[in-house]
């Protein structure tokens, strides 16, 4: 049967696996372990690799070899291991290799807690370790995304040569969900003409992120940012419920979305009018989108799990043309229904005043 | 370039363009057939140059040279 | 007649390196890179690997090994050539992959990845140029200077109290076990380097053979950061630094491991994965059963009763009648008082939030998860309740309260361990939620051991019994 019943963490590997992954490389950290734990269990049972690296730093950084073969590669963290493999990220994107890495978040700054937060935000969208690149930022809420969104990663990364990171939180981790198996599919990529395979065809590549004339580094950042500049054109992707008619239009992703999309309904009994608009890739994020919808006489509001980043975002895609409010928890703690239809009767009726 | 010496015996070729003049060939033969040009090459360097004779083709000054491509050694 | 030149795995010319000069290498006058990089191209000729190499270039001055060598390259971050150098070969066993690192890049920020590599027993070849110096960056202390060595970090002289001593990595990696082939060799006088290009030799042999790790710690020259001349700081290492890192070979095993260490790995299959996971399979075709009323349900008890394992069977038979479901334990604070717990959601429409904090019906089988939850239960709503445990369980108003005592139940079917299973019976029979028959058909699937699917029948038998005998 291909429907089963499994944990978010779970379905990563299944998505991973079906997409045609062949190398696990990571560190175990609460609430991520259990893809670590699926990963040690089928990549060898499937003739793949998997090591318990000696550390984040090293999980990455295995990730930059087997990527840099162009062939499809991963790792898996929770946010205290996810700072520390910024480095790599860095030199992965600086040398434009393909991977998927999972950010299972929890509960922060420092050693936090493992409750689930979004507070990951700012580090996952806006590049996280130095210099001028990004990550494609993925949000799945149900384990069905779990899967399918693992699959989306490995082909958004090979068509960009870019890192992609699912961003996912405790929640969606651990929740257990029906997901329907993906058949897998060959993957449809060659990457010979930049790889380094250790074989005659591939021997004369290079793989390497330095340029030390100023003018070559500048060219290959505009190259980046060129590339970055069509990703955010064509890869948007979010999800809408009940907007077209909301006065008052919550942006909200991973376990945030599913609570205010039980709310949209609740709220729109009681007379007020919400909707939600679910960024899928957080970035690029549906700024576009967001501008639209700010045009006409609309409020936002921002729910997150954090004291407030995605909401930066927000603003910016509305530019002022439409009042942007914030509600957010965070060290574990999750909204409420009741206190987010509060939340927005309070906007709501602020509105009207 | 060596036409003074006989096919029958080895020699070095020294390209003085290539030579850093970091001296460690001459340290390393032990023919003392290696010495230090008093002219300068085109990277400001003073090169080594081969003496011309007495060569046994060991190859040292290969191995002890830097440079991929400075010292050639011919051992008929 | 024998020619010894530049050997053929150097590009002809170094087309990538930046300046006039493309025959030359970066590296300053009597730097002993030069000569580590023409061993090791010597034995990449002898051995016929070029083509299947991938060097890895460290960060350091050899950052740019890729300059020179005709083969595959990765240029990894400082220290992380090791990992990288895994990632490589557990991917493509046939690699032949080279480690080239200094002794900032090895022995310092890199520790971790080198010591981890070495014990794994990688089938890696690491060359570790020491030359007691930081180079690239302008001549500060490395991990291996010497004692009294003065250096731009140590301009009163490296002084053990505050620095530590110079480390022996060579030493160290020949304490574990899975390393095969560890050797320090110098660059010193002739002897010196000719033994060099022996051991550089073998190490790359061994990996071609697969007989595993190899390490070669080559002590090395930096007369630029040394402040000397080429032939002083050839003498300088000789006399000065083989007194601290004593030359000779620590390891080996080689003759031992021929072959053993080759680790397969085979391409993408995608029938065998579909296989593997059962993608593609036909869902069995059960009806959707509708659903008397959505059931947002929260699991409570002490750990061990099995209550969120109860959460769960009921999240999957509602997935067999096609229902949405989802399931999800106590997580972070949503923990109390010292109970495990469970969200459970079974609805015929998408299911939004997946936690449950008003639940219409609430399951729990000791005395704290009733305090704690049954005043979370909304009017209308059910609370099922194992009086085997719970000794006070008074009224709710406005909630159905069903009395159940589970556990003896469960004692006399045969075990207490299935008062799980009586509850699901009792939870089915409350709520109408599905045919007595069709949760015995999801639970004869679900039981793994068949000689316990008697027993979880008779229990679930039990439940629906005396709820619909209550009722």
């Amino acid at each position: 049967m291909s429907r089963k019943f499994m944990k978010g963490n779970d379905a990563i590997v299944v998505g991973a696996l079906q997409a045609g992954c062949r190398a696990y490389y990571g560190y175990p950290i609460t609430p991520a372990s259990e893809i670590a734990h699926a990963a040690s269990l089928h990549f060898p049972a499937l003739g793949g690799t998997f090591i318990q690296a000696e550390s984040e730093v090293a999980a990455i950084n295995m990730v930059y070899g087997t990527a840099g073969m162009g062939i499809r590669t991963m790792t898996a963290s929770s946010s205290p291991g996810f700072s520390l493999k910024q480095e790599g990220l860095s030199y992965i994107a600086g040398a434009e290799l393909p991977c998927v890495v999972v950010n299972v978040s929890r509960g922060g700054p420092g050693l936090g807690n493992i409750a689930p937060e979004q507070a990951d935000y700012f580090q996952v969208t806006k590049g996280g370790g130095h210099g001028n690149y990004r990550l494609i930022a993925l949000a799945p809420n149900c384990a069905q995304e779990m899967c399918d969104l693992t699959v989306l990663a490995f082909d958004l990364a090979d068509t960009y040569r870019n890192p992609v990171c699912i961003l996912a939180d405790g929640f969606t981790g651990q929740m257990m969900e029906p997901v329907t198996v993906p058949v897998a599919r060959p993957v449809p990529f060659d990457h010979t003409s930049w790889c380094v395979r250790g074989d005659a065809a591939t021997h004369r590549n290079l793989i390497s992120s330095i340029y030390l004339e100023s003018e070559d580094l500048e060219r290959h950042n505009l190259k980046l940012d060129e590339k970055y500049r069509r990703i955010a054109r064509d890869e948007v992707r979010f999800e809408e419920y009940q907007v077209e008619d909301a006065d008052l239009i919550v942006v909200a992703f991973g376990i945030v979305s599913r609570i205010v999309y039980s709310t949209v309904d609740q709220a729109r009994a009681q007379g007020l009018k919400v909707g939600l608009l679910r960024p899928i890739t957080l970035w690029p994020f549906p700024s576009a989108r967001l501008a639209e919808l700010a045009a006409r006489d609309v409020r936002f509001l921002s729910a997150e799990l954090s004291t407030g980043q995605m909401v930066e975002d927000v603003r910016l895609a509305v530019e002022g043309r439409a009042p942007v409010h914030f509600y957010g928890r965070c060290g574990g703690m999750v909204p409420g229904s009741e206190e987010l239809l509060a939340e927005y009767g309070k906007i709501l009726e602020g509105g009207r005043s | 370039m060596n036409d003074s010496v006989q096919a029958t015996a080895p020699f070095i070729e020294i390209d003085a363009e290539l030579c850093k003049g970091c001296k460690l060939c001459i340290g390393v033969c032990p023919k003392g057939v290696i010495d230090i040009s008093e002219k300068l090459n085109g990277s400001s360097y003073h090169p080594a140059y081969y003496l011309g004779r007495d060569c046994t083709g060991c190859a040292l000054c290969f191995y002890a040279c830097p440079e991929p491509a400075a010292i050639k050694v011919v051992k008929p | 007649m024998k020619i010894t030149e530049k050997p053929v795995a150097f590009y002809p010319e170094f087309v990538r390196k930046s300046g006039p000069h493309k025959e030359t290498t970066h590296y300053c006058p009597g730097c002993g890179h030069g000569n580590i990089h023409k061993m090791i191209a010597e034995a990449m000729v002898d051995l016929g690997i070029n083509e299947r190499t991938v060097f890895i270039s460290p960060v350091g001055c050899s950052v740019f090994g890729y300059y020179y060598f005709d083969c595959g390259h990765m240029q990894a971050a400082h220290g992380r050539a090791p990992a990288v150098a895994t990632g490589i070969k557990r991917a493509n066993p046939e690699a032949i992959v080279i480690s080239y690192q200094g002794d900032g890049d090895l022995a310092a920020i890199g520790t971790a990845e080198t010591l981890h590599a070495a014990n794994r027993g990688e089938n890696i070849t690491v060359f570790f140029v020491n030359n007691a110096i930081y180079g690239m960056t302008g001549g500060q202390m490395a991990p291996t200077t010497m004692i009294g060595q003065k250096t731009a970090t140590t301009p009163r002289g490296r002084i053990e109290s505050v620095h530590g001593n110079p480390i022996r990595v060579a030493e160290i990696i020949a304490t574990l076990p899975a390393a095969t082939y560890v050797e320090r060799v110098a660059i010193g006088d002739s002897k010196h380097i000719m033994k060099a290009r022996k051991a550089i030799r073998k190490a790359l042999t061994n990996q071609v053979e697969n007989r595993g790790y190899s390490f070669v710690e080559i002590l090395s020259t930096c007369p630029t950061g040394w402040k000397m001349d080429g032939p002083d700081a050839r003498d300088w290492l000789v006399e000065e630094m083989t007194k601290v890192f004593p030359l000779g070979v620590f390891k080996d095993e080689s003759d031992h491991r021929e072959g053993a260490w080759h680790r397969q790995v085979e391409p993408f299959d995608p029938a065998k994965r579909d296989a593997y996971l059962g993608a593609g399979e036909a869902e069995a075709k059960a009806e959707k059963l509708p659903l008397p009323a959505e059931l947002h349900c929260k699991f409570a008890g002490f750990g061990g009763q099995g209550i969120l394992t109860l959460g769960l069977f009921l999240a999957q038979v509602g997935m067999r009648a096609g229902l949405h479901a989802s399931w999800i334990p106590s997580y972070g604070p949503e923990m109390r008082g010292g109970t495990a717990n469970c969200s459970v959601n079974l609805s015929e429409r998408r299911i939004g939030s997946p936690l449950v904090d008003k639940p219409n019906l609430l399951v729990v089988m000791n005395q704290p998860s009733l305090e704690a939850f049954a005043g979370d239960v909304v009017q209308g709503g059910t609370i099922i309740v194992d009086t085997s445990i719970v000794e006070k369980c008074p009224e709710y108003p406005g909630r159905r309260v069903v009395r159940i005592p589970a556990t003896g139940i469960a004692d006399e079917v045969g075990t207490p361990k299935v008062a799980n299973v009586v509850l699901l019976g009792a939870i089915c029979a409350a709520t109408g939620a599905f045919p007595q028959a069709f949760v015995e058909q999801s639970l004869r699937e679900t039981v793994k051991k068949k000689d316990l699917v008697d027993l979880n029948l008779a229990a679930l038998r039990r439940g629906y019994e005396h709820v619909g005998d209550a009722g």
